[in-house]
């Protein structure tokens, strides 16, 4: 990977293309702010990047304990990146139940930064580890770098009169500012966090401070390390950027669908792990006329934003897999009196509570399926963090164009891992058209639109439009409860034909690559990063492999059948047990095979390279 | 449309063109021709009057209202007439229930709907019995009750509805029965001008799987004795000859006879707009007490307390007006930014 190396007096400085590197320690060691922190001053520099946060359901489990690891890796880099890094150049572990987890993941040689402090004897038992990893030469394949986080810190800080517990706190600090050294990044907008993050206490404005530059000149000054790195800004397309998340980027999707359609926002949610941060976000857009409801349950969420919808908002509820499990019957009610609500489905691993902070997205089936009877729902799914934005205005688009509800189906690393997401001008948003019936001249609540299907959106308080709609089956047209059989197979069809012709304004797809050939991969959701960097590898020059990601999975778009016909093979890795795949096989007759990984983690470039590999060798 | 003249309206402009399907004798009907009754006199635009139901027999009420209507899920009315109401808390908005859709499956929403003071007025229809699903008991059954899946009898203990909801903070509770139409009317008046939540139950009779539930209150001889009609300010007098009373014991109720030395002016004088609800607590849990008439009437009606849609929007105000209207371009370039140059 190195280019090019520089000699200063004494030191190397080695630029490289890229790096990955993991912070990670107990849950209270605050590893996430450090790695974000990390994250924003390599952004503003101008590499690409992307994150994965990787923390336990626990908010505090006990302190030096294996369950209590958290951690956050960022890969940055001058080229593109489409994965958080398969493995890390550099790891920080603050304690032995941090090493021992996160270990494995480090590169042979790579650099290896402890907490010299926190491997005593009680650390190295409550990390279940015998025997100390410091001393028995296990680490000798690593640069490893012992540091007195703990008692540098403290002295570092020893003027400012704060308690032990306050100046331990700091420590990470002291661990990014060393790390800020090693990358030759400055401290800047990490001073600038700390200042605004504790206007209210200057001490631990002082105190956080004085940790990250002693840390930095700790690196300087012991000349503990021969070698530091460069890794020169990305060639990223022109414009203005931001480092975004996925629950971010939903969130502000709304308010900009909002917006574009000229329409109160009002969200209904219940808390719930990984979907809770779109809640908070937009419960701040008060200025925007954002409507929060945290409601007392996963069923009133949804509900209450169908009784917005029906008033004229644009309703919207977030949750993840068992929330949208108990949301079921009131997406049924959404079918059926067809009116606009887009339910944001952040995956986690299941079944049942699961992994609450883990990713997987195997609830593919349910947002397709997962209804009691015929109750056909648009699914889509964003690729990356940015790309959530995205989403949620077609999403909304689509709900309000059709009276139809929507499901967006993110996932535990879309919605927390973050990348560098251009800022689109205003002028570059779609169009939300809003059209509320209000001419009672023979008003029938479900005539339809002949091009879209849809029925009016007939909103209360509009005279001479009194209707009732309900649950119950009712008659074409006039909306009036009806159970004759022949009525109930026309609507049944109607609203499935309605979904179905969603197909004719959604773009078809054009593979990636070689658009006929040996193999095509399929994919959806957060699996595009991992599979779009194992298709950059040399290994394939010479093959002709097209890689199809789909956003849109109900209803599909509707070249899919015919391109994937060209192909030799067809592969879908999927982070389930072979849903995707399933429906591929079931509508295309199409022998596609299943790539699936069921760990709580995205795939790794890797990993999906091997399985090409395999998969080709076949052939 | 402010402008224009409100349209007189008769109990006709209410009614829809869709046949009943209650069966034939149900309590719903009356109650029906009262809400149609008061809906023409309560100066509100028919536009303006939104239904919203669960499931369960009195739920098929919307359908028969020539107003906006909506007939939702089992329980869920409460929820999705809070979303609409935060959306146009200008518009009238009626939840329709049962003992069943308010307070076994729907308890939920029932209690956050009050506690919160969503501006809806609540007609649960109590018939103590399950009549959609034929006939099983309800939430609010007697204990013993022999039904379709009780054949030994319940050993559920009942909610008394008005007890929960004064438990979870409602403002207004009232309690009419579906045969005295002129006091459900006012009833309904009463709670059509209450700002915040309003919870009525309305005693009805399913005359085919619990026919006679409330015979102890309706029948011509019994309910003089049985029942207890609470008027703002007025004591609590009841009885054929108005000769029984109820005053206050410590912190508890008492019948007493009038006479041999006690008075109307020992009797407990009804004051609705009392801000702790205790006393209405006392008055809602005479209903189960032995040898205690039932009150009807409005329990509480307490105006103090802000409506939920009213605090939303106006946080909202507050906000826009002092950080201005959200401005998108600025919202998408908050906080740290880079330019790539080209």
């Amino acid at each position: 990977m190195a280019t090019t190396t520089v000699n200063f007096p004494g030191r190397k400085r080695e630029t490289v293309d890229k790096a990955v590197i993991r912070f990670c320690g107990d849950s209270g060691d605050g590893m996430q702010i450090t790695g974000s922190q990390f994250t924003n001053t390599v952004a503003l520099y101008g590499n690409d990047l992307a994150t994965l946060p990787d923390f336990p359901a626990e908010i505090r489990a006990p302190a030096g304990t294996l369950p209590g690891v958290s951690g956050f890796q960022v890969h940055f880099s001058s080229n593109d990146v489409f994965t958080a890094g398969d493995t890390v150049d550099a790891l920080v572990a603050m304690n032995p139940a941090a090493l021992k987890m996160n270990l494995p993941d480090l590169k042979p040689n790579g650099i290896l930064i402890v907490n010299l402090n926190d491997f005593g004897e009680v650390d190295l038992r409550k990390a279940q580890v015998a025997v100390n990893p410091l001393e028995d030469h296990s680490l000798d394949g690593y640069r490893l770098f012992p540091v007195e986080l703990t008692r540098l810190t403290r002295a570092a800080l020893k003027d400012l009169g704060l308690d032990n517990k306050s100046v331990d706190r700091c420590k990470n600090f002291f661990a990014l500012g060393m790390c800020y050294w090693l990358y030759n990044r400055s401290m800047e907008t990490s001073l600038h966090w700390i200042e605004t993050k504790f206007k209210n206490k200057p001490q631990l404005v002082q105190a956080n401070r004085m940790a990250m530059q002693a840390g930095y000149s700790y690196c300087e000054a012991t000349e503990a390390f021969q070698i530091s790195y460069e890794i020169p800004p990305a060639k990223l397309a022109p414009g203005v950027y931001r480092n975004i998340s996925g629950n971010t980027a939903l969130a502000m999707g709304f308010v900009a669908a909002s917006q574009k359609a000229g329409l109160p926002l009002f969200l209904g949610s219940y808390p719930i792990t990984p979907a809770s941060d779109i809640l908070h976000e937009l419960s701040a857009y008060k200025d925007f006329g954002v409507i929060t409801f945290q409601a007392e349950d996963e069923i009133a969420a949804v509900t209450s934003a169908i009784g917005a919808a029906y008033a004229g908002a644009i309703g919207i509820t977030t949750t993840s897999g068992p929330g949208m499990a108990l949301k079921t019957e009131a997406m049924g009610l959404a079918v059926a009196v067809e009116l606009p609500l887009v339910i944001c489905d952040i995956q986690r691993g299941g079944p049942s509570t699961g992994l609450p902070t883990k990713t997987e997205q195997a609830d593919l089936l349910q947002a397709l399926y997962g209804r009691n009877s015929e109750a056909p729902i648009p699914v889509l799914a964003p690729s990356t963090p940015g790309d959530c934005f995205w989403i949620a205005m077609e999403a909304t688009r689509i709900a309000i164009k059709y009276m139809v509800p929507v499901i967006i189906l993110s996932d535990g690393y879309l919605a927390n891992g973050a990348e560098p997401w251009k800022i689109p001008d205003i002028s570059e948003l779609p169009e939300i058209p809003v059209h509320f019936e209000t001419n009672p001249e023979n008003f029938q609540p479900y005539r339809r639109d002949p091009q879209t299907l849809a029925r009016p959106w007939a909103v209360p308080g509009t005279p001479g439009l009194e209707h009732r709609i309900g649950g119950l089956e009712k008659q074409d047209v006039t909306g009036n409860v009806n159970y004759e059989p022949l009525n109930h197979e026309r609507m049944v069809r109607l609203r499935a034909e309605k979904v179905a012709g969603i197909a004719q304004d959604i773009p078809d797809v054009v593979p990636v690559g070689a658009d006929s050939g040996d193999l095509v991969i399929v994919s959806w959701g957060s699996t595009s990063g991992p599979i779009t960097a194992a298709l950059k590898s040399e290994k394939f020059n010479g093959r002709r492999i097209g890689h199809i990601h789909l956003r849109h999975l109900n209803p599909l778009p509707k070249n899919l059948g015919d391109v994937l016909m060209r192909y030799d093979k067809v592969l879908v890795p999927e982070m389930n047990m072979g849903q995707l795949v399933m429906v591929l096989r079931a509508k295309y007759l199409v022998d596609a095979e299943g790539f699936n990984k069921i760990q709580g983690k995205p795939f790794k470039t890797s990993e999906i390279e091997r399985k090409i590999e395999q998969v080709l060798a076949r052939a | 449309m402010a402008t224009e003249t409100l349209p007189v309206y008769t109990k006709k402009d209410f009614q829809t063109d869709q046949e009943i399907r209650w069966c034939p004798g149900c309590g719903d009907y009356a109650i029906l021709s009262a809400v149609q009754s008061v809906f023409a006199e309560l100066g509100v635009r028919r536009e303006n009057f939104v239904f919203i139901s669960g499931i369960g027999c009195s739920s098929r009420f919307p359908y028969y209202m020539k107003t906006f209507g909506f007939h939702t899920i089992h329980g869920r009315a409460p929820a999705i007439a809070t979303g609409l109401k935060i959306v146009r808390p200008d518009l009238d908005v009626w939840v329709v229930t049962g003992d069943g859709d308010s307070l076994s499956i729907g308890g939920n929403h029932t209690i956050h709907m009050l506690r919160r003071n969503v501006g809806l007025k609540v007609l649960l229809f109590n018939n103590k019995i399950y009549g959609l699903t034929k006939g099983q008991y309800s939430p609010t059954s007697e204990i013993g009750k022999k039904t379709k899946s009780t054949p030994f009898g319940t050993t559920d203990r009942p909610f008394n509805p008005l007890s929960l909801a004064l438990g979870a903070g409602a403002t207004f509770v009232a309690r009419s029965v579906d045969v005295f139409q002129q006091h459900l009317k006012e009833t309904l008046k009463k709670a059509a001008a209450h700002k915040g939540s309003a919870y009525v139950e309305i005693l009805q009779n399913c005359n085919i799987f619990n026919d006679g539930a409330w015979f102890d209150l309706t029948e011509k001889d019994a309910r003089s004795e049985h029942v207890v009609q609470l008027e703002q300010g007025k004591p609590l007098i009841f009885g054929k000859n108005r000769d029984k009373g109820i005053r206050l014991n410590g912190i508890d109720l008492e019948m007493v006879q009038l006479g041999n030395g006690i008075t109307e002016k020992d009797l407990l004088v009804h004051d609705e707009s009392d801000p702790r609800s205790a006393y209405a607590f006392l008055l809602a849990q005479m209903a189960d007490r032995p040898g205690f008439p039932t009150p009807i009437g409005v329990l509480r009606g307490w105006e103090d307390s802000p409506r939920y849609e009213d605090l939303i929007a106006n946080q909202i105000r507050e906000v826009q007006a002092k950080r201005g209207k959200g401005d998108l371009a600025k919202l998408l370039r908050a906080g740290d930014t880079w330019e790539v140059r080209a």
